[in-house]
């Protein structure tokens, strides 16, 4: 049994330890807003924060969540989590969507360590991210929105 | 190529036209009995596309599926024009499978070739005028005033000072009549159609609310993971089912005709009992498949010839007697569409009924394979579409593949399950966009213009086996393997050409791929009209101007687009503009890319794009459909290639067949030309263009002519 927190709820979850967060959210617990893209660390869809860090659950064994806070998108209720996920709305940024949980997710890590991001700083914090439907040009504008506000 | 779709477009129209009379399906109809509005649960249901309910709430049931190209909020536009709703109270929901929401064209329930507004733009803005008509009737007999007397806006009827909510007047309304013919608003007095209008699916796509076919939970059902036969031919040597039962999770390993089934508690289980069971494939007669080796064949088949598409005067002589002859030849790779939510499909099977739960762009197709794997009739198998993660032509397949599986892996194992595609899966699954060799012979007289055109073109036949193969492959041709070549004006007028085919078969799956075939027939054609006015000495631009003056839209868009992108100017060493315009999908595009080079990277600046779509019904949903052209036609450009090796193919996921990331976007400017022109698709419209706009531009910087796709392989 692993002890898991997720938005601030804690979990028992009876799973291998070295099963990715992505799937004990996912398959276990039912935060769905996670996306799997490539379980290879590629793509980002699958981007939470844990402690506050942004991490890759699809690479990252559930035990390494023991005993810390896990924070995924139907979670993300901080003042700067939110003023990203009005930016995205304002900018329309989401097309087919199914990466926009974890481009937020990234976004929001950004603006926390950089309030005022550079297009360079940007490409350098959102670069892990893919977007097949080329939603990129948007996300630069709403990050850009969300920082002045 | 055009008329003879057109023509059995109609064809396919008056079809669904009787079956939609003659065949409805009465518990999957959300519309009222023929001729009466039903009135139950106090809605207003004039028809199968909305219902208003007594709070005002006005819900759009979606014909075509959302797939990021903004359905979701274009047709619930449609309806809200006529019925001049009130937009904050209007929301909408994927449509059932059901004769009524069957394509105005195709005849089954389809989402495809950028038709969603194409085909909609009447039906949805009647489905609204019908409804408007029926409560400004009931508010009319209420106070009883005549219907002229009565005005709509913002939901609600106004009778002089008297304002009544249309949620008031759902009641009334229901009881009457269904008014046929009900006439539709003058253009001039549109107050939604040509505004932009917030995508209504955005904010659920920003709080991780929206689902997708993938996040569907049954409480029954069991995940599983299939290794499955990627060679056609291939046959299972060897495979370890109790390694794979001994995986903590695992429920059962179950043979399907794609290979074999595991079952699990959850993915990750499942996906590791694969790796377990460990299938080993006796790859046949395939076992040699290679890349190398399918060009090679190509260009033998090239120089062999083919069918001939079209054919007329003496190519031959007026190539001798042409001022000069351009030969050039244009290689594309096999392409995957990588969507970014994996394929699955959701399937519960029981005595009477089958239920999918997945996101398609084939309802029908789907509902079909169901019932005859499971036996089932085709009216007991429930289609529920989810939000699609993408497609770009994957989710648009004629065969319904995932959905096939899934339910022979429900059927097999007897449980519910949730059948998971893995990246790998995915890239190396097959449906790929073809590759095409298009090889050509064009004679200039001494102005530099087109007198003599010969081509071959090679590459394997989509629309063969498919349910469009009797409109599309004509004589033994397949129209889409050479779509918008022998038809373009240019090209038409010519009085000595010829055109042929030669279609290969290969053992692994193919499919359309986003803007069909214009995903690889502009990048020949627009990088041979550039090498056209290289030999010509003109400006590729101003030479285009020339070559595509009978069509006038074209030119339009060719010569905004000079202006908007500043053609012409100084630019520094390295660094270049290329030009590429096309008509397709009933629209007009022409962009130029503004790109610099240095050694083999390339740097795309800014792509400046000119759309001609018709009616624009949503201005900001078709400016972001031309950004997304962009973004996933670089990709392509760049990066996307399958290759074979060995009788395998040999890219697995993110890391070797590359996207575009957020640092290689080029600044995007897009104008619309506005029109009232009907509206033309805008999806696929602006996507070919993209691959030799850059190339072009390529050439410009640098003087180095790319033929072959990718330009990372190939610079």
């Amino acid at each position: 049994m692993i002890t898991v927190k997720v938005n601030g709820v804690t979990y028992d979850v009876d799973v291998p330890s070295e099963m990715p967060i992505l799937w004990v959210l996912r398959d276990i617990l039912g935060f769905t807003g996670t996306k799997f893209g490539c379980a290879a660390a590629q793509c980002g869809a699958c981007m939470v924060h844990l402690n506050g860090a942004g991490i890759r659950s699809c690479i990252t064994p559930v035990a390494r969540a023991e005993g810390k806070d896990i924070v995924t998108i139907e979670g993300l209720n901080d003042a700067i989590g939110k003023s990203v996920q009005h930016a995205w709305e304002e900018v329309d940024v989401p097309q087919c969507g199914y990466c926009q949980s974890g481009q937020i997710m990234a976004a929001t890590i950004l603006l926390r360590e950089n309030p005022s991001p550079s297009d360079k700083d940007i490409d350098h914090a959102m670069s892990g991210n893919i977007c097949r439907c080329g939603t990129y040009k948007r996300i630069r504008e709403a990050i850009h929105l969300a920082a002045r506000k | 190529m055009e008329d003879a779709l057109n023509f059995n477009r109609r064809e396919f129209f008056r079809a669904g036209a009787v079956m939609a009379t003659g065949l409805l399906i009465p518990f999957y109809s959300y519309g009222g009995k023929k001729g009466q509005a039903e009135p139950e649960n106090g809605m207003l249901k004039p028809n199968s596309y909305l219902m208003i309910g007594t709070d005002g709430h006005v819900k759009v049931l979606l014909s075509r599926c959302e797939v990021g190209q903004g359905i979701w909020t274009a047709l619930p536009m449609l309806i809200a024009e006529e019925l001049d709703a009130d937009w904050r109270r209007i929301s909408a929901e994927h449509a059932p499978a059901a004769v009524d929401y069957y394509h105005t064209m195709y005849a089954t329930q389809r989402t495809g070739g950028s038709t969603s507004v194409v085909s909609e733009f009447d039906r949805y803005r009647k489905a609204g005028a019908t409804a408007r008509y029926m409560l400004v009737q009931a508010a009319a007999a209420r106070y009883k005033t005549d219907m002229a007397s009565c005005r709509t806006e913002d939901g609600q009827v106004q009778i002089g000072e008297r304002k009544i909510a249309y949620g008031d007047l759902v009641e009334d309304a229901a009881k009457l009549a269904i008014p046929a013919d009900v006439p539709l608003k003058d253009p001039a007095n549109w107050k939604f159609i040509g505004k932009s209008m917030k995508r209504l699916d955005t904010p659920d796509k920003c709080s991780g609310k929206a689902i997708f076919g993938l996040d569907v939970r049954q409480p029954d059902a069991l995940v599983a993971v299939v290794a499955r036969n990627l060679i056609e031919g291939a046959r299972i040597k060897s495979y370890e089912r109790e390694k794979a039962l001994a995986v903590p999770g695992v429920k059962q390993v179950v043979p399907i005709p794609q290979g074999m089934a595991v079952l699990a508690d959850n993915f990750w289980a499942a996906k590791r009992g694969r790796d377990a069971l460990n299938v080993q494939w006796d790859l046949g007669a395939y076992a040699g498949l290679s890349s190398e080796g399918i060009l090679a064949d190509y260009k033998s088949r090239a120089d062999e010839g083919g069918i001939v598409a079209v054919e007329a005067g003496d190519v031959e002589k007026m190539l001798g007697s042409a001022a000069k002859v351009v030969a050039v030849e244009y290689y594309q790779p096999f392409i995957a569409h990588a969507p970014m939510e994996p394929l699955n499909a959701t399937v519960r099977l029981s005595l009477d009924k089958c239920e999918v739960w997945t996101g398609t762009q084939t309802q029908t197709d789907d509902q079909n394979a169901a019932a005859e794997i499971t036996g089932l009739p085709k009216e007991h198998v429930f289609i529920n579409t989810m939000f699609l993660g993408g497609s770009f032509g994957r989710r648009n397949i004629t065969r319904s593949d995932y959905v096939r599986e899934a339910v022979e892996v429900a059927k097999a194992s007897g449980k519910t399950v949730k059948t998971v595609w893995t990246r790998e899966d995915d890239i190396q699954g097959g449906r790929y966009r073809p590759a095409f060799l298009h090889r050509f012979k064009v004679g200039l007289d001494k102005d530099g213009k087109p007198v003599a055109w010969k081509q071959i073109s090679v590459g394997q036949s989509v629309m063969t086996g498919g349910p469009f193969e009797k409109v599309a492959v004509i004589n033994g041709v397949d129209q889409y393997s050479v779509e918008g070549m022998k038809d373009a004006a240019h090209v038409a007028a010519l009085a000595d050409k010829k055109i042929e085919v030669n279609a290969p078969v290969l053992p692994f799956g193919i499919d359309n791929w986003r803007a069909v075939g214009l995903s690889h027939t502009i990048f020949a054609m627009e990088s041979l009209s550039d090498e056209l006015a290289h030999a010509a000495g003109k400006d590729p631009l101003d030479y285009r101007l020339m070559l595509y003056h009978d069509e006038p839209r074209l030119a339009n868009v060719l010569t905004l687009v000079k202006q908007k992108s500043g053609w012409g100017k100084q630019l520094p060493k390295g660094r270049g503009m290329g030009v590429a315009a096309f008509k397709g999908m009933g629209s007009f595009a022409a962009l130029v890319a503004d790109v610099s080079v240095d050694g083999k990277s390339v740097k795309v600046h800014k792509m400046t794009c000119v759309v001609d779509c018709g009616v624009a019904v949503n201005p900001d949903g078709i400016i972001a459909q031309v950004e997304s052209s962009v973004g996933h036609g670089l990709s392509a450009a760049l990066y996307s290639e399958v290759t074979f090796k060995n009788g395998k193919i040999v890219q697995r996921n993110f890391y070797d067949y590359k996207s575009l990331r957020i640092e290689e976007m080029p600044e995007v400017e897009t104008h619309i030309v506005p029109s009232r022109e009907k509206p033309g698709g805008i999806g696929e419209a602006a996507v070919g263009q993209v691959m030799p706009s850059l190339t072009n531009a390529i050439f410009a910087a640098t003087g180095k002519r790319i033929r072959t796709l990718p330009v990372y392989s190939n610079i």
